[in-house]
């Protein structure tokens, strides 16, 4: 019978390894297909693709500005400002729905102004961050936590509600408070839900950045005007009809949301050891 | 494991089997102008030491009735009494095994087993070398740290037993707990829960749709009617114990049984079968007469 497993497992290990490598090279063809097509498109003028600068003029715009301290500058200033943004969000917006999912009273009351509140585009915001807050930062700050903590929240309760009633019942059963109900069975219960809302609302943030850092008209912009952030730094291409530093600008965004979505997909699977063994 | 007798031995000198009298329960849902009577006027025992199987179709309000007898809501009318004390709410003198696995999914099988113990704060030395013990009886040793997503459907449902075991309830109450295992799982469970009944002598109570796993198990087995549920018969099982499968096809006061209970039971399917439908009812009545000939 061991004997059984062990042969078993050895060919399935290979496979998985040969799944990853083909895993890469799948994206490797992805990503060079799209640049053959949007080059071509962008050459061959096809209508749509036609008014985009093709891959290699961007390229071109992009070389000068990988040694343009400014264009760095730019990478950490929305980062830093979406990762601010996006933990307030996450610190208001996680307690909030956990106690909209666990109190009856607390929904009814806080639910009819978090749904009117929800539908409101972060960029109608804009004007209404401004007068708010006293700093430029914080207008940036609560515009990007705007965008984030709808999305959280929505999904921590979503998550607590789709907990198997039947948990609350063996639990209950057990002798178990409801501060230990709500320790070991609604947060581990959630925390799936929750990765998942922080994976989608930080993308969100990100969508937000270029609204937000419109705020800014490029303030605290250091060593070039390309130091005003990634969102500013579209609006300023546009603004000064540089399309190809346009294109760079969508391209360094689209990368940054990337890297963070993934960031937080690893440390979710880092704190639901269970979710990673299905 | 040389602790392993005096374990055994605590386990067993612990046990201190219930009795559940369930006196004219009833019970309707929905609201005043669409009410339907899930359960009516149902009245039985569960008796002390007993394996009582509760048989019945589909969807007649046997889960409805189990969620009485855990607390989890209460009757309409009628009393419900465990050790002749009213039963108010949910607590670990009574535990539940539901239908397919109610592990929780962000334990490990060591984790889950001992979830009653550290909810109580009874995490002390003798608690840990119970838990050490049923893990090795419900033979899941190698798979203390395994999460449930991770345990075959029979691993699951063994380390549920052990979850629910270690809490030490005076009824243990399962709901079809082998629903959705495959036959040869399913035959294995039936034989290893029954041996773990023999061993211990809890009173149980267990719920089926399945003929043959309620003759197998049952010392005495209940036979319910269709919605609204109510006992339409009351069978008592006397097939010598420890049984065998092969044993009990062979038996014929076995078989004697199955086709008394078979024949009740199946007066209840048509019903609901037909019920409804005029082409379902008088495909019923064509198939009454023609079982009536022959």
């Amino acid at each position: 019978m061991s004997a059984a497993i062990a042969s078993g497992a050895e060919p399935r290990s290979r496979q998985r390894h040969s799944i990853f490598r083909n895993h890469l090279v799948r994206a490797a063809i992805s990503l060079v297909a799209f640049i053959l097509l949007w080059e071509m498109g962008s050459r061959l003028k096809l209508p749509w693709v036609g008014a985009v600068p093709p891959p290699t003029v961007v390229m071109k715009a992009l070389l000068p500005l990988l040694t343009d301290q400014g264009y760095w500058y730019s990478w950490y200033q929305s980062s830093r400002r979406v990762l601010t943004g996006f933990l307030a969000a996450m610190l208001i917006g996680i307690p909030f729905g956990l106690a909209m999912a666990t109190s009856r009273i607390f929904r009814d009351v806080t639910f009819p102004v978090f749904e009117i509140l929800r539908p409101v585009p972060p960029l109608a915001w804009v004007p209404a961050a401004i007068i708010f807050w006293p700093t430029q930062e914080l207008s940036i700050g609560f515009v990007i936590f705007l965008g984030a903590i709808f999305t959280i929240m929505l999904n921590v309760i979503g998550g607590a509600r789709s907990i198997d009633l039947r948990f609350f019942q063996a639990a209950r059963s057990m002798g178990s408070s409801n501060w230990d109900i709500f320790r070991r069975i609604v947060l581990p219960g959630v925390l799936p839900s929750i990765i998942v809302g922080c994976e989608v609302g930080i993308g969100i943030t990100w969508n937000v950045v270029v609204a937000a850092e419109m705020i800014s008209g490029g303030g605290g912009a250091i060593q070039s005007s390309a130091g005003g952030g990634l969102g500013f730094f579209i609006w300023n291409s546009y603004i000064g009809g540089s399309y190809p530093l346009i294109v760079v600008g969508m391209i360094s965004i689209g990368i940054a949301g990337y890297i963070s979505s993934s960031i937080i997909r690893r440390l979710g699977l880092l704190v639901t050891p269970w979710m990673r063994v299905r | 494991m040389s602790a392993a007798p005096s374990v055994q031995g605590k386990l067993r000198a612990g046990i201190n089997p219930g009795e559940i009298k369930v006196t004219g329960v009833s019970k309707d849902y929905g609201d005043a102008r669409f009410r339907t009577q899930v359960v009516r006027e149902c009245t039985f025992t569960i008796e002390r030491s007993k394996l009582t199987v509760m048989i019945g179709p589909s969807g007649c309000g046997k889960s409805t009735l189990i969620r009485m007898l855990a607390g989890f809501e209460r009757p309409d009318g009628g009393t419900i009494t465990l050790n002749d004390a009213p039963v108010t709410g949910p607590a670990r003198d009574r535990l539940v095994l539901f239908q397919e696995s109610a592990l929780f999914p962000w334990m490990t099988t060591w984790d889950n087993i001992l979830y009653g113990p550290r909810a109580r704060g009874e995490m002390g030395r003798e608690t840990l070398e119970m838990a050490e013990f049923l893990l090795n009886k419900v033979g899941l040793a190698q798979f203390r740290k395994k999460y449930p997503s991770q345990l075959s459907g029979g691993m699951q449902r063994r380390a549920e037993l052990a979850r629910a075991m270690i809490n030490n309830p005076e009824v243990m109450i399962l709901d079809e707990p082998f629903r959705g295992l495959d036959a040869m799982t399913k035959e294995l469970m039936w034989e290893y829960y029954s041996r773990l009944f023999e061993e211990t002598r809890r009173t149980n109570f267990f719920v089926t749709t399945d003929i043959d796993e309620a003759l197998f198990l049952a010392d005495r087995l209940l036979i319910m009617s269709n919605i609204p549920c109510h006992v339409r018969a009351v069978l008592d099982i006397d097939i010598p114990r420890p049984r065998t499968l092969i044993a009990m096809v062979e038996n014929d006061r076995a078989n004697e049984i199955k086709m008394n209970a078979l024949s009740i039971l199946h007066e209840e399917a048509m019903k609901s079968f037909s019920r409804g439908s005029k082409a379902a009812a008088d495909f019923v009545q064509a198939y009454a007469k023609r079982v009536g000939k022959s």
